[in-house]
């Protein structure tokens, strides 16, 4: 495995909050992509983080697009600089309301269309830039601002969405396993056409937990099967070695709720809902791994 | 070379004379033989353009901002409820200062589903900060829309430019069309800000008050410079081509004690309205408004105006006959809301709205009894 470089492309002075996963997930992203890179930000916490015009604290082109437009922005570039010969990295770098809600049409003409670009959804599960508010990929208990009795519809199956476009690339990370990230993101710049990661990003104001714990809990969630590590190349999929190891004894997942003040006062139903959804989960993909569906 | 070919074909044709890298493209009624058109010609190679199929409208103009902040060409055509559906990202492109040129076959908004000539569509995005040219013939359709990147991409200016055409009445009607070979016309395209992985910056960061009022200033300042920028076009236009476009196209004005005053394809009706008015000793001018935005400066003093409107805005009056009032407020002028959702106005009925005119009041013509 290469070495992680030590190039930063994310400066220290951002305004992202303590212990913020997104902005570590990127910092991983941008120094596997190198300076040739220009990423496509539609609103969302990335907006922000940059800082105030007219500073920012990336060191790579950012181009700030309307939120339901990253990958169409990404289109545009993408095809751009190809009519140039030029070989520079568009990597769409959006959140999950602008990838699994208000973006999706844009991500899924991308996709169909074979767009040579990489999308990377963080997801921290919710609107985080407005306060905190339920997305489609907000799973089933949580306590956000617009579900204050904890959510009552599971976590919209963004993956499989995704999936069914065929695309070249497709994999799932999260920043508390830097290396198979880092490593994922160099696979998909080196595959021609779409690619697409699925980050798991804790967010320690939208999730009640200490500042210090979101790596911890990036990997309980691997360990207790609620986020799978996987990749699948040109159809081929592979379930990433944390989640391999993960899978063989899996950690309860009350050991990943209990930890978390969204989901305080969950009810049995719904972790009962959440454990089948981990469960039927976790067998598809081994299945596929597989051989057998 | 003299052809002939229709309003949607005669637009096609300037692009590809302009040589677009980047053309993003979604069909909508009746814009769409544009965007079939360049697609032939892509793929026949006679266009060295990279067509993006978009899955919008919305995408459409996106696709065009991420590839014009990459410091190329690029070109879309829309209609009706998708410039409507872009009108998020029709800010976005002006405000990011990109030079993106498109255009927009007028086309009324539902509901009900009409898909035939209104001004509703365009006025909508009166304060986008996009240029706005209005055509009237095949010709003027093909001449303008060449014309269109020049102005858009002087560094002087770059913003984002507008042609509009009727739908059907010039979109599908058949007229005779002189293609130009354009030379070096439409300069190189050179952004200044283009994007540059050498010389990396944020492009749309959170901007406090102060910097975003000063983006919105240069806007301004922008198209008070473009009427200087257009005319610059047309002039040179005219001297390389030998065909002549202002502001405004003035037919028999000088004389003139009645203006009818109009955008697109009105106009021609107009003329033949103020032919047969002088027949009667009515001396009637023709006054047709190219450029809606910026909007030019008219000589209309000590005339009565008789304005054709194809849109409106509701609780208020006539989108044009608002523009003229409010630069001219001491302009005599009758108000004729007509021709919405394609409705048939002939010149023997513009010379019936000049015969019976009444001066300071608005009428709806076929339905204000």
């Amino acid at each position: 495995m290469a070495e992680i470089p030590k190039e930063e492309y994310l400066e220290k002075c951002t305004t992202a909050c303590a212990g913020c996963t997104s902005s570590l997930t990127l910092r991983y992203v941008l120094k596997a992509a190198g300076p040739d890179t220009v990423l496509v930000v539609p609103a969302c916490c990335t907006s922000i983080l940059q800082g105030i015009y007219p500073n920012t604290s990336f060191s790579v082109p950012v181009y700030n697009i309307a939120f339901a437009a990253a990958a169409a922005c990404a289109s545009g570039m993408s095809e751009a600089f190809a009519s140039m010969g030029k070989k520079t990295n568009v990597i769409v770098y959006a959140g999950d309301g602008g990838t699994i809600d208000i973006g999706i049409q844009a991500l899924s003409g991308a996709l169909e269309r074979g767009t040579d670009f990489l999308y990377i959804c963080y997801d921290n599960e919710a609107y985080g830039n407005t306060g905190m508010q339920r997305s489609g990929a907000t799973p089933m208990g949580a306590r956000t601002t617009t579900t204050p009795g904890g959510k009552t519809d599971a976590k919209k199956d963004l993956d499989r969405i995704v999936a069914a476009h065929n695309i070249p690339y497709q994999a799932t990370a999260t920043p508390a396993y830097p290396k198979d990230l880092y490593e994922k993101v160099k696979t998909a710049l080196a595959t021609p056409g779409p690619s697409f990661i699925h980050i798991l990003a804790p967010c320690p104001p939208g999730w009640r937990i200490a500042s210090d714990m979101s790596v911890t809990v990036g990997k309980l969630a691997v360990k207790t099967g609620s986020w799978v590590l996987w990749e699948r190349k040109y159809g081929e999929l592979r379930i990433s070695s944390p989640s391999k190891s993960a899978m063989k004894k899996r950690a309860p997942l009350r050991e990943y709720l209990s930890v978390q003040g969204r989901f305080k006062g969950i009810s049995d139903s719904a972790v009962n809902e959440l454990e089948q959804a981990i469960e039927k989960n976790i067998a598809q993909l081994a299945k596929e791994e597989a051989g057998e569906c | 070379m003299l052809t002939v070919a229709t309003g949607n074909k005669a637009v096609a044709a300037a692009v590809k004379a302009a040589k677009p890298a980047v053309v993003a493209a979604y069909p909508i009624t009746p814009q769409t033989e544009i965007v079939e058109q360049i697609a032939e010609y892509v793929t026949a190679g006679e266009m060295d353009a990279r067509y993006i199929p978009v899955e919008s409208e919305h995408s459409a103009m996106t696709a065009c901002i991420g590839a014009s902040i990459t410091g190329v060409r690029s070109f879309t055509a829309t209609s009706s409820h998708g410039l409507l559906y872009m009108h998020e990202m029709l800010h976005w492109a002006a405000g990011a200062r990109l030079p993106i040129v498109m255009a927009n076959v007028n086309r009324a908004l539902g509901p009900g589903w009409n898909v035939w000539a209104e001004h509703t569509d365009a006025f909508s995005q009166r304060d986008t900060g996009w240029i706005q040219l209005f055509v009237s013939t095949v010709q003027e359709a093909y001449d303008t829309t060449l014309m269109a990147f020049r102005i858009a991409e002087n560094t002087g200016i770059l913003l984002p430019v507008m042609v509009n055409l009727d739908g059907f009445v010039l979109s599908h009607i058949m007229q005779s069309l002189e293609t130009v070979e354009i030379g070096d016309y439409i300069p190189p395209m050179v952004l200044p800000h283009r994007i540059d992985t050498g010389n990396p910056a944020g492009y749309g960061t959170l901007t406090g008050p102060g910097d975003h009022f000063k983006f919105r200033w240069e806007i301004e300042k922008a198209m008070r410079n473009s009427p200087a920028v257009i005319a610059d076009a047309e002039e040179e236009f005219a001297m390389r081509f030998g065909r002549k476009y202002g502001p405004v196209d003035e037919y028999l004005c000088d004389d003139a004690d009645v203006l009818i005053v109009s955008m697109g394809t009105l106009g021609k009706e107009a003329e033949v309205a103020v032919d047969n008015l002088r027949k009667e000793g009515i001396k009637a001018g023709s006054l047709r408004i190219r450029w809606f935005r910026p909007f030019p400066e008219l000589d209309i003093s000590d005339r009565d105006l008789v304005v054709l409107d194809r849109g409106y805005s509701f609780g208020f009056g006539g989108v044009l006959t608002d523009s003229i009032k409010s630069r001219y407020r001491d302009s005599s002028l009758f108000s004729v809301v007509a021709g919405l959702g394609g409705q048939e106005v002939t010149y023997d009925d513009i010379a019936e709205f000049v015969r019976n005119r009444r001066m300071g009041e608005e009428y709806w013509f076929g339905v204000d009894a």
